[in-house]
């Protein structure tokens, strides 16, 4: 699924200018800790994360994750919103919980990481 | 070092800095990845770095990130002036941590750190002072395929 299906799967807004949502989503990870997305072997597509700091966009730069979704309606400060242009990583907000996000996302097929 | 490097940097930290924290491990992923350094290696060195760099930015005042390119290998040495560690066989244990309540919100503490450092890496040493710092030397092998 492309990113900007997702977008308007999860009613999500765009908080990134001028990064392309053409991007192919094929798995998931949701996780509040950092250490757990560097942890596994091989990265994600997608992060969902109801954490909103610099260092989400730097974890996802570190690990290869292609685009970050903010859950609850987290937005970040600016400058990571800045930092994450910089990274040319999407990011998305949507009102959902994380369990709903997740759900949704689930039944459409995306699948978790091995 | 017994081998010529091709390439040598050098990186600050600083500790309690968490809005540039893990700008230096971001800066030699970009320079490894632009040499042409193979994705998975690229991935395990950056890895590596980040939770080195990140543990400086959490733990210790001040440190510095090295970056050493030689034909057969990728060095990173991160070299601390900090509390040091007090019993490094404990704080290499999946799970141990001492991040405070505000570390945990941003995200870290989960005490994965280290043990992750070690599964990334082909070669890894770490030497602690009490009281004056923390030395980490991560070694990743070069595939003969690449350089
Ligand atoms: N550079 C350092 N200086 C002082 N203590 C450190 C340093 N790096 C790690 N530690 C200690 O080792 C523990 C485990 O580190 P780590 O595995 O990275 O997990 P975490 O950072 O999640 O706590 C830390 O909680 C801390 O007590
Ligand atoms: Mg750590």
């Amino acid at each position: 699924m492309k990113l900007s299906e997702l977008k308007e799967l999860l009613k999500a807004k765009e908080l990134t200018n001028h990064i392309s949502l053409n991007v192919e989503i094929r798995s998931v990870i949701a996780s509040d800790l950092m250490s757990d997305v560097l942890h596994s072997g091989v990265p994600a597509d997608l992060l969902l994360t109801g954490l909103a700091n610099n260092q989400v966009v730097r974890t996802c730069d570190i690990a290869g994750i292609k685009a970050i979704l903010f859950v609850r309606g987290k937005v970040p400060p600016g400058e990571t919103i800045k930092l994450a242009e910089e990274c040319t990583i999407p990011l998305l907000v949507c009102e959902h919980s994380m369990f709903e996000a997740c759900g949704i996302i689930y039944s459409k097929g995306l699948k978790p990481l091995e | 070092m017994n081998q010529e490097a091709i390439l040598s940097e050098e990186f600050e930290i600083s500790g309690g800095d968490f809005v540039n924290g893990g700008r230096a491990s971001c800066l030699i992923k970009n320079i490894l990845k632009e040499i042409g350094i193979d994705a998975e290696i690229l991935r395990r060195v950056a890895i590596a770095a980040y939770e080195a760099e990140m543990n400086v930015v959490m733990y210790a005042r001040r440190g510095i990130m090295k970056l050493v390119l030689t034909p057969k290998r990728i060095i990173i040495k991160v070299e601390d002036e900090g509390p040091g560690i007090h019993d490094i066989e404990l704080a290499m244990q999946p799970g141990y941590s001492t991040a405070t309540p505000e570390m945990r919100e941003m995200g870290f503490g989960a005490g994965m750190g280290l043990p992750n450092i070690k599964k990334n890496s082909d070669k890894f040493n770490i030497e602690s002072t009490v009281g004056k710092g923390t030395n980490l030397e991560i070694i990743i092998n070069l595939n003969n395929k690449n350089v």
